[in-house]
C-alpha cells in the first residue's frame, strides 16, 4: 500500500501553470529527494500533498489516517512572539513531556528545553523543527530545503539525523533538497521535477540520465551545477523542441 | 451596583481590554496592525449607516467592520502592496463615514463619542453588549489558540498537521470586528487598535511564553483602563484617550525598566 500516491496533477499559481501532470507515489519507509530547478514546481509539490494547494486536474491518495510530519524552510518567527523549545514540542497535540525529551533526543538537540527559540542557532533549530515533526510518530516526513540555513557540514549532519530518525522508526521521507551529495548518499530514489517529473529512479540511475544531465550540467556528478543553479534553459529548450 | 456610571465604566473597559489581550498578541505577532486599522476605521462607516437605518450601532459597526475585512481579503495581492491597499481602504472609509454622518440632518450626533469612545455613557445595555462580544472573543481565542500560533509560525506547518490556517484566519478576523464592534464606546474607532497593540507589546517585555504574553496583557490594559478612568475623572479629562496614555505611559516605563535591568545585568554578571 503506497502512503501517498499522486495521479496526473496539475497545478497554477496565478494564470501559470506550475506542475503538469505529475505522477508519484512514496511507499512505506523509502527516502526519496526531490531536485529541481528554482520554479520547477518543488515546493507546490508539496503543498498540494498537505492541502495547502488545489489542485487544476488530477488527483492525490492518501493511505487512511496518514500522519505526516512537516518540516518548514523557516519559521515566520517575529521577535515579538516569545516561544520556548518546551512550549513549541506541546504545540500541536497533548503530549507529555517524556515524549518531548525523547523527540528531541532523537532530532539531535537535548538540553534545549527551557531556550527561547529566537536564541537558537541555525543547527539547533532545524532540529527542534525535527523534534516537532516527529513527536507525533508520523508515517511520512516532509521536508522542504530544511537545510537551508546551515553550511555543508551542518546539513551533512543533519541529514545523518534524519537517516537515524527513519531507521529507529522507518518513517518514509520526502525532501526537497539542493544538496546533491546528499541525494546521492542518502535518498533511495531521486525525483527530477520541471514542471513534470523528468525523470525519476536510484540516484546513481538519475544523475547518468540525459534529461538529468542537461538539466544540472554533466560535471563532477552535477554537484557544481547543482549550487549555481544554472538550469532549466537548456531543458526548456529542449522542451519546445519535442513539441515543434 | 451596576446604576453607577464609573462601575459601568470599569467594567467596559476591563471587558475590552480582557478580549483585546489574546487579540491584541495576534495582531503584533501576525503584523495585522494596519489591517486592524482599516476594519476599525470602516466601522464608523457602520455607525453612521446605523443611526440612518436606525438600527444597533454595534450590529451596523460589526458589519461593516466584516464587509472591510473581506474587501480586503479579496483585493489582496492583486495589483498593490498590502500597505498600500490598506492605507487606501482605512483613511477613505474614515473618510466617507465621516461625510455620510453630516448628512445625517435632523439627527443630532456628538461624533467625538464614537471616534474617540464615550465610556462614561455605557448604559446596562450597552455594558451587557460589550460582555456577551468579550467572552464570545474569549471563547473563540481559546478554542482556536494553538492553531492560529502554528499558522502564524509557518502555514504549511499548520496545514500538515490537519488544521484549516484559511479557517482559522477568517475566525480571527470575526474576533477582531467584534472587539471593534464593542469597544466603540469605550476607546472610539481611532483608539481601538492603541488598546489591542500597546497592552500586547508591553507584556512582550516579560513573557517567555505566548500564553504567559496574553494573560500579562490582560492585567495590563485592565489596569490601565482602571487606571485611566481615575486619573480622567481627577484630571477632567476625556475617558478613553486617558486610558491610552495609561497604557503607554506603562509601556515606556517597563521599556526603560527592562532596558535599565539588561544593562545592570551586562555590567555585573
Amino acid at each position: 500500500m503506497n502512503l501517498i500516491s499522486i495521479e496526473n496533477i496539475y497545478v497554477n499559481y496565478g494564470a501559470k501553470t506550475v506542475l503538469h501532470g505529475v505522477d508519484l507515489s512514496i511507499d512505506e519507509g523509502e527516502i526519496v529527494t526531490i531536485v529541481g530547478p528554482n520554479g520547477s514546481g518543488k515546493t507546490s509539490l508539496l503543498r498540494a500533498i498537505i492541502g495547502a494547494t488545489s489542485l487544476q486536474k488530477g488527483k492525490i491518495t492518501l493511505k487512511d489516517n496518514l500522519k505526516m510530519g512537516y518540516v518548514p524552510q523557516r519559521l515566520n518567527f517575529d521577535s515579538s512572539l516569545p516561544m520556548t523549545v518546551e512550549r513549541f514540542m506541546h504545540l500541536s497535540n497533548n503530549i507529555n513531556k517524556k515524549e518531548c525529551f525523547n523527540a528531541l533526543e532523537k532530532a539531535g538537540a537535548p538540553n534545549i528545553f527551557k531556550s527561547q527559540i529566537s536564541q537558537l542557532s541555525g543547527g539547533q533549530f532545524q532540529r527542534v523543527l525535527l523534534a516537532r515533526a516527529i513527536i507525533d510518530k508520523p508515517d511520512i516526513l516532509l521536508l522542504d530545503e530544511a537545510t537551508q540555513g546551515l553550511d555543508q557540514p551542518g546539513s551533512a549532519l543533519f541529514y545523518k539525523q534524519i537517516e537515524e530518525v527513519r531507521r529507529e522508526t522507518n518513517c518514509a521521507v520526502l525532501m526537497i533538497s539542493h544538496d546533491l551529495h546528499v541525494v546521492m548518499s542518502t535518498s533511495d530514489r531521486v525525483i527530477c521535477l520541471n514542471g513534470h517529473v523528468c525523470c525519476s529512479g536510484t540516484p546513481a540511475n538519475v544523475a547518468s540520465d540525459p534529461e538529468y544531465k542537461a538539466m544540472f550540467g554533466a560535471g563532477t556528478e552535477g554537484t557544481l551545477a547543482l549550487y549555481q543553479h544554472q538550469h532549466g534553459h537548456d531543458h526548456r529548450d529542449k522542451e519546445l523542441e519535442h513539441n515543434a | 451596583m451596576l446604576d453607577d456610571f464609573m462601575t459601568r465604566a470599569v467594567l467596559a473597559g476591563i471587558g475590552v481590554a480582557l478580549a483585546a489581550a489574546p487579540l491584541g498578541c495576534f495582531v503584533v505577532w501576525r503584523r495585522m496592525a494596519y489591517f486592524g486599522e482599516a476594519i476599525a476605521h470602516a466601522a464608523i462607516l457602520g455607525v453612521a449607516i446605523s443611526l440612518t437605518l436606525q438600527i444597533s450601532v454595534f450590529t451596523g459597526a460589526l458589519m461593516i467592520a466584516l464587509l472591510m475585512a473581506w474587501i480586503v481579503t479579496l483585493l489582496s495581492g492583486k495589483n498593490y502592496a498590502m500597505d498600500t491597499l490598506l492605507g487606501v481602504l482605512a483613511h477613505s472609509s474614515l473618510a466617507f463615514g465621516l461625510v455620510f454622518v453630516s448628512f445625517l440632518s435632523g439627527i443630532r450626533i456628538d461624533l467625538m463619542a464614537y471616534l474617540f469612545g464615550d465610556i462614561l455613557a455605557v448604559s446596562q445595555y450597552d455594558l451587557a453588549i460589550i460582555w456577551l462580544g468579550v467572552i464570545l472573543v474569549i471563547l473563540l481565542m481559546y478554542w482556536r489558540w494553538s492553531a492560529l500560533l502554528i499558522s502564524t509560525l509557518n502555514e504549511e506547518m499548520a496545514y500538515a498537521s490537519g488544521l484549516n490556517p484559511k479557517r482559522d484566519k477568517i475566525i480571527l478576523t470575526l474576533s477582531l470586528a467584534i472587539t471593534v464592534a464593542v469597544a466603540i464606546k469605550v476607546v472610539g474607532v481611532l483608539l481601538i487598535i492603541a488598546m489591542l497593540i500597546i497592552p500586547a507589546a508591553t507584556a512582550r517585555i516579560f513573557a517567555r511564553t505566548p500564553e504567559a504574553m496574553a494573560i500579562i496583557a490582560a492585567v495590563i490594559g485592565s489596569l490601565s483602563a482602571f487606571g485611566g478612568l481615575e486619573a480622567a475623572y481627577i484630571f477632567d479629562t476625556p475617558a478613553g484617550p486617558t486610558i491610552v496614555c495609561v497604557a503607554t505611559t506603562s509601556f515606556i516605563i517597563f521599556n526603560l525598566m527592562g532596558y535599565i535591568y539588561k544593562k545592570i545585568n551586562s555590567i555585573f554578571f
